[in-house]
């Protein structure tokens, strides 16, 4: 492979990364800002998510649990017992990864159905608790006057800095993802996705890398838990539901299953289309349940897949067919 | 501590509600047997048997039996397209595809539903008065009583079905080995719409008997799903007897739950079991098949 | 929405240029967050009828300081996220001049920081206590705090020689904020309560937490929560053939509680509301009456439907905000917040608002009456 394929994600890492500190100068006003950063949020969630079930072939119907976990607890910490903002945030990060372990452990032994209602009761009961502990959580009604995002006596106090936080944040976990995906465990989680019992014969401990993975994702949702708790001020339960785990899933099946840049793709359009499309808020329901019936019949890899296809499409134009192809030959012009 | 009448009330709570679950399970089981699909859309069927029944009385005036029938033939129609539609293009595809692919029309319908119907709450007459019974201190209704009744004849009729009759011992042969099956002459794809339609069916049976009980909403389903599936697994993968079983005694503990220990985590019994029984002893109380692990 | 946006472009462009440095004909902006879906949905959807109505009628008559007036809704699917996200479109993107809403007590404390930061007054048509205790320069709130509602029901107990309560509430905030008080006002008017159950607000049966009720002395069950959940519980009781007296909140202010509870359910129980809902029965020299039947009469007329309390809070906050741009003759966010607090005497659907540095709900016990359900139709008690 020659320099430039070997590092052409790096490529696409640098023109993110130029993108993000360009695009607050071509926003119409600072209320964009919000959506961009929301949407820095999903897509930590969605490349989490995507690590999981794109790439090991495992599901999680509950991820949402996380999120709000991370959240819960960073905000419970910081606003009711007085702890410093990086304490709380990495308190909270690290409770919700030894959740994940000790959740994962039993459930990843499941497969399939069993493995997705696990994780779909799991979040269930997670949202209950929430709803229910209302000394703790402050119930139903939610939770305030979680102080912003500090340390050191540093303030994120406007959006403008938020956000340059928040996709610095994001840059920096997607390539972490990405070299993942190109090392070693990426491949060995590649072959647990096509055969358990080739990747076990060839050495691979299987639940081992399953629940790393399980535990992966659920951290990429913890940071983007906590951020939130941060930026928002303000929790309640009603975010972290199934509806929004639902939303996650979504997001990971439309991008493409496969693909971390699928998950970023995913994630920013469907955090962006609603916005866009206030005059059908009502049927944005359908829009979901619609979105994962058509792409899972008819584009399975998602966006990824999509653009793939007409990449190739519109190169093939120019690329003249051998006749053995079947195709008419095309000159270059 | 609760008096004896006290708990006769939750017993008894708890076997009505626990008979809608039961169903619900015995409609997942139907799909899961032809198919080993677990069709997450299950719970929203039950949310159609009500909804139907209500609006066709609502809009088209038919009296409450008819209305019943109308509403458990159009939720069993809307099964069969599901199945064409949705299930039939992506056959033999990963799990996961069609775990997303039922979500997704989970979602569907019940986006549907709220459209079409709106998003309030909405009642169904009894099917025979509503004056409880008083039995040892505690009251029962006269529909409990067809609650209970229609499930054990459901019951009853579908393991007939699947002993005596040649389509219903089809059907458990396309799900031991979809292969074999065909091989032998057996429509696969029929049998696979067939079983949606069954399930179909149940599960809106069971959602328009209870309506008169607990009142009906465009979204009715979601619950009820789990917990319709919760109860399989408790039962045993697999087994229609042990489905209704085990619907009934999730309710049951669901109640209890509720009077003796605390209202407000009701909700979270059955999910509590399931996670208990997936970890532990995912074949359940009365279940032969055995679940995947690694 | 961009054409709208566009379209307002366009015509504030035209105006600059016509009249150079004229703003007089600028609409004044008033956002609006309504839970139109989601959960809260029946509180949000009469709020934005009602508001929309409103604008229409107050343009009609040649709006406010000669301006016309635009009431932008947005919709937070009764999400704290969502409201978050809309009201920094309506502060940035759409520079509004004052907002109202949101629906519900979550969503509006989510946006309680933004308002204070961003300096633009806030009508919130949520109820709980928070939103205005201890009080917040930017933030105001039209619906009767549950305190009132509460006391309503003890005087009314009590007055019935009644000691011994049973309360059984919603796990939502309406609910939670309503047992709160209950628990919080019993011992204060002599009340003892002996059991408190809970339920999910989407519970389809609650004959577990009623059987314990029954299993208690409790001589009256107050229920707190909105539909279905408490027609469920008028329900269950009459099932369980429980003879106690039962108490709702004002949360079921609507003949859909009667039509969903069954009218053999629904009869002899006993709850406080707002006028709205026994307009008919309201002295005709009582000052409420005359817009209390206009708005029933407009609202019904157009969207066919029975009016809610709930719409009522809506109609309370647009007129309160047009009465403090009155009063300050501006429509600039911080003298419309001043002019708020310079209401006095001012009759909404809730009853009589006066505002204070101090008060910002305005409203006393007079706000509620107590009303008794009789043969599927509110008998307003004197």
């Amino acid at each position: 492979m020659s320099f430039l394929q070997k590092n052409a994600h790096l490529g696409g890492l640098l023109a993110l990364a130029v993108s993000v500190l360009l695009a607050p100068r071509f926003l119409p006003n600072e209320y964009y800002l919000t959506i961009l950063i929301v949407g820095g949020f999903h897509v930590l969630l969605t490349v989490g998510l995507n690590l999981l079930m794109g790439f090991t072939g495992q599901i999680s119907l509950g991820h949402a649990a996380f999120y709000g976990l991370s959240a819960y607890t960073t905000g419970i910490l910081t606003a009711t017992f007085h702890w410093p903002v990086p304490a709380g945030f990495a308190a909270a990060v690290g409770l919700v990864v030894v959740v994940a372990w000790l959740i994962g452990i039993p459930t990843l032994k499941l497969k399939g159905h069993y493995l997705a209602m696990g994780t779909l009761g799991f979040g269930v009961i997670v949202f209950i608790v929430f709803n229910e502990a209302t000394d703790l959580t402050g119930g139903p009604s939610g939770f305030t006057g979680i102080p912003k995002l500090s340390a050191a006596g540093l303030v994120v106090s406007s959006d403008r800095q938020f956000y340059y936080v928040v996709w610095g944040v994001v840059l920096l976990l997607f390539a972490l993802a990405q070299n993942l995906v190109r090392s070693r465990v990426g491949r060995a989680l590649r072959g647990i996705h096509t055969s358990e019992a080739a990747a076990a014969v060839l050495g691979v401990d299987v639940a081992k890398y399953k629940v790393f993975v399980f535990v992966l994702s659920a951290f990429y949702a913890a940071i983007a838990g906590a951020l939130y708790a941060h930026y928002v001020t303000f929790i309640s339960p009603g975010t972290f539901s199934f509806h929004t785990s639902v939303q996650l899933v979504t997001m990971v099946v439309l991008g493409g299953m496969a693909s971390l840049w699928g998950a970023v793709a995913g994630a920013l359009f469907l955090t962006v289309l609603p916005e866009a499309l206030r005059a059908i808020e009502s049927y944005d329901i359908l829009m979901y349940g619609g979105i994962l019936v058509l792409c899972m019949i008819f584009l399975p890899g998602g966006l990824a897949e999509g653009f793939r296809k007409s990449a190739e499409a519109v190169r093939g134009l120019f690329v003249p067919k051998s006749p053995s192809e079947g195709g008419k030959a095309r000159s270059p012009r | 501590m609760a008096s004896a009448s006290q708990l006769l009330q939750y017993v008894i709570s708890g076997v009505t509600v626990g008979s809608t679950y039961g169903l619900t399970a015995l409609g997942f089981t139907m799909i899961f047997n032809t198919t080993e699909i677990i069709n997450f859309a299950q719970g929203e069927f039950v949310m159609l048997g009500g909804m139907l029944a209500v609006f066709a009385i609502r809009w088209g005036g038919v009296p409450l039996p008819a209305a019943v029938a109308l509403s458990v033939l159009l939720a069993t129609a809307i099964g069969v397209v599901i199945d064409r539609l949705t299930i039939r293009p992506v056959r033999g595809r990963s799990v996961i595809a069609l775990i997303i692919i039922t979500i997704g029309v989970s979602i569907l319908l019940r986006g549907g539903a709220m459209l079409l119907f709106g998003k309030d709450t909405y009642s169904l007459q009894a099917f025979s008065g509503g004056a409880p019974i008083l039995i040892g201190g505690a009251a029962l209704l006269p529909q409990s009583l067809w609650v209970v009744g229609i499930t054990l004849f459901t019951l009853l009729g579908m393991k007939f079905f699947f002993d005596r009759t040649i389509s219903g011992k089809a059907m458990l042969a396309c799900s031991c080995d979809r292969k074999a099956a065909s091989l032998m002459g057996i429509n696969v794809e029929a049998m696979v719409t067939l079983s949606f339609a069954f399930s179909a069916l149940v599960g809106s049976l069971g959602g328009v008997i209870l309506a008169p009980i607990t009142l009906t909403s465009f979204d009715v389903g979601i619950l009820l799903g789990l917990k319709g599936f919760a109860a399989c697994i408790l039962g045993g993968m697999g087994n229609p007897f042990g489905a209704v079983a085990g619907g009934v005694l999730i309710g049951v503990l669901e109640s209890l739950g509720a009077g003796l220990l605390s209202s407000g985590y009701k909700d979270a019994v059955a999910f509590v079991i399931l996670l208990a029984l997936l970890f532990v002893r995912p074949t359940g109380l009365f279940g032969k098949r055995m679940t995947e692990r690694v | 929405m961009t054409m709208r946006r566009g379209m307002i472009l366009g015509i504030a462009a035209v105006v600059l240029l016509a009249a150079g440095l004229a703003q007089a004909a600028e609409p004044i902006k008033i956002g609006a967050i309504f839970s139109v879906t989601g959960p809260a949905s029946f509180l949000g959807e009469p709020e934005k009828n009602t508001a929309k109505m409103l604008e229409e009628d107050i343009n009609k008559s040649g709006g406010l300081l000669g301006r016309k007036v635009e009431i932008i809704v947005y919709d937070d699917q009764t999400d704290a996220t969502e409201a978050v996200k809309a009201v920094d479109r309506l502060i940035k993107n759409d520079k509004v001049a004052a907002i109202i809403g949101p629906s519900t007590s979550g969503s509006t404390l989510a946006i309680v920081p933004k308002v204070e930061e961003a300096k633009i007054p806030l009508v919130s048509c949520a109820a709980a206590r928070k939103i205005v205790e201890p009080v917040k320069k930017w933030v105001f709130k039209t619906p009767q705090s549950d305190l009132l509602a509460v006391r309503q029901i003890f005087r009314h107990a009590a007055k019935s020689g009644i000691k011994k309560i049973a309360i059984v509430t919603a796990s939502d905030a309406f609910g939670a904020a309503g047992r709160e008080e209950l628990k919080d006002q019993a011992p204060k008017m002599g009340l003892t309560i002996v059991a408190d159950e809970v339920f999910g607000p989407k519970d389809t049966d609650m004959t577990a937490q009623l059987t314990k009720i029954k299993g208690t002395d409790a001589q009256a069950i107050i229920c707190w929560g909105t539909n279905p959940g408490p027609a469920v519980i008028a329900r269950n009781r009459v099932q369980l053939g429980m003879k106690t007296p039962l108490y709702m909140s004002h949360g079921v202010a609507s003949k859909k509680f009667i039509e969903l509870a069954g009218v053999a359910n629904a009869e002899g129980i006993l709850l406080p509301a707002g006028r709205l809902i026994v307009e008919g029965q309201v002295d005709a020299k009582h000052p409420q009456k005359k817009l209390l039947a206009s708005y029933i009469k407009e609202y019904e007329g157009k969207f066919k439907q029975p009016v809610s309390t709930f719409g009522g809070h809506a109609w309370d906050a647009v007129m309160l905000v047009a009465e403090a741009i009155k009063i300050t003759k501006s429509a600039e966010p911080a003298a419309i917040r001043d002019g708020l607090e310079k209401v006095k005497k001012f009759y909404g659907t809730a009853g009589e608002f006066n505002f204070t540095p101090e008060e910002h709900n305005g409203l006393t016990d007079e706000a509620f009456v107590m009303v008794k359900i009789a043969k599927g139709e509110w008998e307003m008690l004197k």
